[in-house]
């Protein structure tokens, strides 16, 4: 299972730490204000900040997550990106970046102190500082865990080395340093990954075959043990974008209605994260001025537009893949402990005689997972005519496995198509990817705590040097913070689901805050408060009386009684947050309504819409303005959206 | 800043990618190494893909190198 990299693969990983630690050096003499170590100084070029706000948010489980998506669902993942992020960007750009970059906010929790009041900014700014730390850990344990099953390498030392490594450069150069190297990582990851995919499309005879054999999975799933034998969809449910999605949550893989799509989806939790988050946000405020600032949002479309063929593709050519029987793939099983190996051998041996089905359940219930049922009696029929050597039954046994590990499904395919020198390269594009998604939090992290918690409650008026002592003391708090999440990951997997839904609740209304604030000065502290408390309960609540298909009350929902049923998981994480925006956005207004104005017109200009100076574009060419710039982006993805139809 | 990106992007890509040219002059012909890259020397290939980009950056980085505008403040 593993693979064993040569002295080129480690020149090439360490010829890549060099850079990146030796940028965080060369930018160290820049850094004299706290504002150069936390916001850049707002000097980048807009090309820059454009490729970092993409790579922060391409972290390695995206490029993991989505590949295993793409193997699950198929092509209707891309509306993750078509429906999700591009309409959301193009509207933080032209809409919202204005008064982010224009209210002179250094963090988005200090906008919505001026638009608001400081519970609103205390709020948001707790959440966010908690979820990076988490966001952060859990990502690195998957890492850590990936390299160890991958290449051998000790769990505790991958996750201190490569933390040491990021907190060099972050250290050195901050805000800065993490967006330079950002760059850096988007061309490595996109390089890195790029030979896989054309390699894998190659082999499974280009795209037209690859669609081909997904029909035949589509229409028979259980063929594959992708689902039970009772499913089977459309014929272009893993290859169209959109016919699946509006015949209804029935005949597509992804079990959502195109409403829930839409609006729950592209609207809600993507205008939700892209408008609100200053993860990415923050490297839109660092550029140089205005234009540079809408247009980051801009330029980082494109690549994101164009991503679904590097990152879920990848999944699709997996699949596509196993219907072939002479390519002797499939994507990986869980991983299986040594006990049950060892169980599994005894019961293999005892079975030698009995009757195939008997010897079938007995050999499933050692495993404790589907089997495939040719394959264990395959198994159980030479191991009772000579005894195999371990390593060739735990193979065996391991490969009859009707489970998939999805997540495995990228890394396999690396290790299927990369020789030498190019292993180094894709595994050097994960390492980016997985450090330019720490970086990103742990500077938006920084920031967040050393402005909008320390500054406004701990330390005000202190000197600037203060400040930056502390946004360089909370880089090292905030990595070993991260370090300590991923432990708490690694050793306790549920209490992480639990947090990371809890984070979807907080997540799905904040868009309803913002869009009022924004667009609404009537909007008061009071509404916005309650109203987001308020969203966040109502998706808790929902959540509570709600399950999705064929899971039990629990962790999945439904604990406090069933309401009603969803067709899928991912349609219950549609319509929670459908109904935590609208609570959120009804509360919002109806409070603010009956509660009196505390901000004058004067206090909001700039923050609020009615009451700032339309931006004039007549300075800048036409093909500089982010309207115009906008419009021909949502319109090349509508033309690739019915392309792929 | 007054560093420009373009600079090390450039030299780390180049670096790397003569790196993956040589070593895939080196063993072009090792048949049992590429079978899983379906008989394509990638290395070779991808590695002079990398040279071209690398040095498609540091041209780009010199030639604004003399002028004051590029990542500075505006």
């Amino acid at each position: 299972m593993q693979v064993t990299l040569t002295w080129l693969d480690y020149l090439i990983l360490l010829t890549y730490t060099g850079f990146v630690v030796g940028i965080g050096f060369a930018l160290k003499k820049y850094m004299r204000s706290s504002s150069d170590f936390l916001t850049s100084g707002r000097s980048l070029p807009t090309w820059v900040t454009g490729l970092a706000f993409i790579s922060a948010n391409l972290g390695a489980l995206e490029l993991v997550g989505m590949a295993a998506s793409g193997a699950k669902y198929g092509i209707i993942q891309a509306n993750f990106y078509w429906v999700g992020a591009i309409p959301a960007m193009v509207f933080l750009a032209v809409f919202m970046m204005p008064f982010y970059y224009g209210s002179k906010a250094r963090s988005v929790p200090e906008y919505l102190k001026m638009r608001f009041d400081e519970r609103v900014r205390t709020l948001n700014s707790i959440s966010f500082a908690v979820m990076t730390v988490f966001a952060s850990g859990i990502s690195m344990n998957a890492l850590a865990k990936l390299l160890h099953l991958l290449l051998g390498w000790d769990y505790n030392w991958s996750l201190w080395i490569c933390s040491f490594v990021v907190g060099v450069y972050v250290l050195k150069g901050g805000l800065t340093s993490a967006i330079y190297t950002e760059v850096l990582q988007f061309f490595m990851i996109v390089l890195g990954f790029a030979p896989v995919v054309y390699l894998g499309l190659k082999d499974v005879g280009g795209y037209h075959a690859m669609t081909e054999m997904l029909k035949g999975v589509a229409t028979n799933p259980a063929a594959l043990h992708l689902r039970d034998t009772a499913t089977t969809y459309r014929a272009d449910a893993w290859t169209s974008a959109w016919k699946p999605l509006l015949a209804g949550p029935a005949y597509n893989p992804m079990g959502v209605d195109w409403f829930a799509m839409v609006f729950g989806l592209g609207f809600v939790l993507s205008f939700g994260y892209w408008c609100t988050n200053f993860l990415v946000i923050q490297r839109a405020m660092a550029a140089r001025n205005m234009t540079a600032a809408r247009n980051t949002p801009l330029v980082a479309s494109v690549p994101k537009m164009l991503f679904p063929a590097l990152v879920i593709l990848p999944g699709m050519i997996a699949v596509a893949l196993m219907t072939m029987p002479n390519k002797g793939y499939r994507i990986p099983a869980p991983i299986l402990d040594n006990a049950v190996y060892a169980k599994a051998m005894t019961v293999v041996a005892a079975d030698a005689n009995a009757p195939a089905d008997q010897a079938f359940k007995d050999v499933s219930a050692a495993v404790g997972k589907k089997m495939d049922a040719v394959k264990v009696a395959a198994l159980v029929k030479d191991f009772a005519a000579a005894p195999l050597a371990p390593d060739v039954f735990q193979d065996r046994l391991w490969n009859a496995v009707a489970e998939y590990d999805y997540d495995g499904t990228i890394l396999s395919l690396v290790k299927r198509y990369c020789p030498p020198g190019l292993l180094g390269l894709a595994l050097t594009g994960l390492l980016a990817s997985f450090m330019s998604g720490m970086a990103g939090n742990v500077t938006a992290f920084n920031t967040v705590w050393t402005y909008d918690l320390y500054q406004a409650y701990f330390a005000p008026n202190k000197s600037d040097s203060h400040y930056m002592r502390m946004g360089q003391m909370m880089t090292i708090v905030g990595i070993l913070l991260s370090i300590a999440c991923a432990y708490f990951a690694s050793m306790y997997n549920n209490a992480m689901d639990i947090i990371q839904l809890v984070f979807a609740f907080v997540n799905a209304p904040l868009f309803a805050t913002f869009l009022l604030g924004m667009f609404w000065k009537r909007t008061t502290g009071t509404g916005a408060f309650l109203g987001l408390i308020f969203g966040t309960a109502t998706s808790g609540v929902v959540h509570a009386l709600t399950i999705s298909q064929g899971n039990a009350p629990g962790m999945k929902g439904g604990y406090l009684g069933v309401v009603h049923v969803f067709p899928s998981e991912m349609a219950q994480n549609f319509w929670l947050a459908i109904f935590a925006f609208l609570v959120c956005f009804g509360l919002t207004a109806g409070i603010s309504l009956a509660t009196g104005r505390t901000k004058t017109d004067d206090d909001l200009r700039g923050l609020v819409y009615s009451l700032t100076p339309k931006i004039r574009d007549e300075g800048t060419p036409w093909y500089q303005r982010p309207a115009v710039i906008g419009t021909a982006l949502i319109a090349v993805c509508v033309v690739i959206n019915f392309i792929l139809r | 800043m007054g560093l420009d990106i373009r600079w090390p992007i450039g030299l780390m890509f180049s670096l790397v990618g003569l790196l993956m040219t040589i070593f895939g002059l080196v063993t072009n012909g090792d048949a049992e190494m590429y079978h899983r890259s379906l008989d394509i020397n990638i290395n070779l290939i991808w590695g002079i893909v990398l040279l071209i980009f690398g040095g498609f950056m540091l041209w780009l980085a010199s030639r604004r190198r003399g002028e004051p505008g590029s990542p500075e403040k505006k």
